[in-house]
C-alpha cells in the first residue's frame, strides 16, 4: 500500500479537488493519498468529493493547512 | 458513480465564463461527464486570440472586429468600466493565485470536458470554424438536448 503526498497549498478552488482526482486516478486501489490545502472550501469539498466518488476519507484535519487522508476504493 | 452535467454558456463575460469553467472542472474532477454548449456571446470565449484570415462579408467583419477575441479579451458583467474593471479583476485574481480563464479552460479540457459550439449562432455572428480553438465539436440544439436528457444538472450561464 503506497502513500502519496499532494501539495495543493495556495491553489484556489477547484485546484485541490482536481489534484486529488488526478492522484487517485494514478494509484492502485487501497493506496492512501495525503492532500495538504489552504483553500478554506477544501474542508467541506473533500468530504463531498469522497461521498460522491466512493473513496474513503480516513482523516481530516482543519487548520491553516487542511490535511486530508484519502484511501482509494 | 459518474453522472452527466450540461452547461449552456450564453454569456461572453469574463466572470460568468470563469464560473462556468470552475463548475465544469469541478464536476469533471468528481467523475462526471461534462458537456458545455457555447452559443451567442459565449462563442467569443472560444475564439483564437490571433486574427484568422477567412472570407466574410462587411457586416460579419464588423461584428467580428467589435467582439472580444478569446478569454484574455473578455470584460466583466458588472463594473467593467470600459475594460478597466476586467484588468483590475485579472490583477487581483493573479495576486490571489486564482487560475486565469485560459488555464481553467486548459484544465477543463485535460479532464475531458466536451465543448460544443452552436453552429446557428456562429452563422449569425459570422464566426467561422477556423476562428475557434481546435478540438471542439460543432452542433445544434438537438445535440444539446440529447446530452441534457442524460444529465442530472443543467445550467444556463
Amino acid at each position: 500500500m503506497a502513500e502519496i503526498n499532494i501539495d495543493a497549498k495556495f491553489l484556489q478552488c477547484p485546484g485541490p479537488i482536481v489534484q486529488l482526482f488526478n492522484a487517485v486516478k494514478s494509484v492502485q486501489s487501497g493506496d492512501v493519498i495525503i492532500v495538504e490545502a489552504t483553500d478554506r472550501g477544501f474542508y467541506k469539498d473533500v468530504q463531498a468529493w469522497c461521498r460522491k466518488t466512493g473513496n474513503e476519507l480516513l482523516s481530516l484535519e482543519d487548520g491553516d493547512v487542511i490535511v486530508a487522508k484519502v484511501k482509494k476504493a | 458513480m459518474g453522472n452527466k452535467k450540461t452547461i449552456i454558456v450564453f454569456s461572453g463575460d469574463l466572470d460568468r465564463a470563469m464560473a462556468a469553467f470552475i463548475i465544469a472542472t469541478g464536476a469533471a474532477a468528481m467523475g462526471d461527464d461534462v458537456t458545455m454548449f457555447f452559443t451567442f456571446w459565449g462563442l467569443n470565449i472560444l475564439r483564437k486570440a490571433k486574427k484568422v484570415q477567412v472570407k466574410k462579408d462587411f457586416l460579419e467583419r464588423m461584428f467580428g472586429a467589435m467582439m472580444p477575441r478569446g478569454p484574455e479579451k473578455l470584460g466583466l458583467s458588472r463594473m467593467n468600466f470600459g475594460g478597466l474593471g476586467a484588468k483590475m479583476m485579472r490583477y487581483i485574481m493573479k495576486k490571489k493565485n486564482v487560475n486565469t480563464l485560459t488555464e481553467l479552460m486548459e484544465n477543463a479540457r485535460a479532464l475531458g470536458v466536451k465543448i460544443i459550439a452552436c453552429t446557428m449562432s456562429m452563422d449569425v455572428m459570422g464566426i467561422r470554424k477556423e476562428e475557434l480553438i481546435d478540438g471542439i465539436d460543432f452542433a445544434g440544439v438537438a445535440t444539446y438536448l440529447g446530452e441534457a436528457d442524460e444529465a442530472n444538472v443543467n445550467l444556463f450561464i
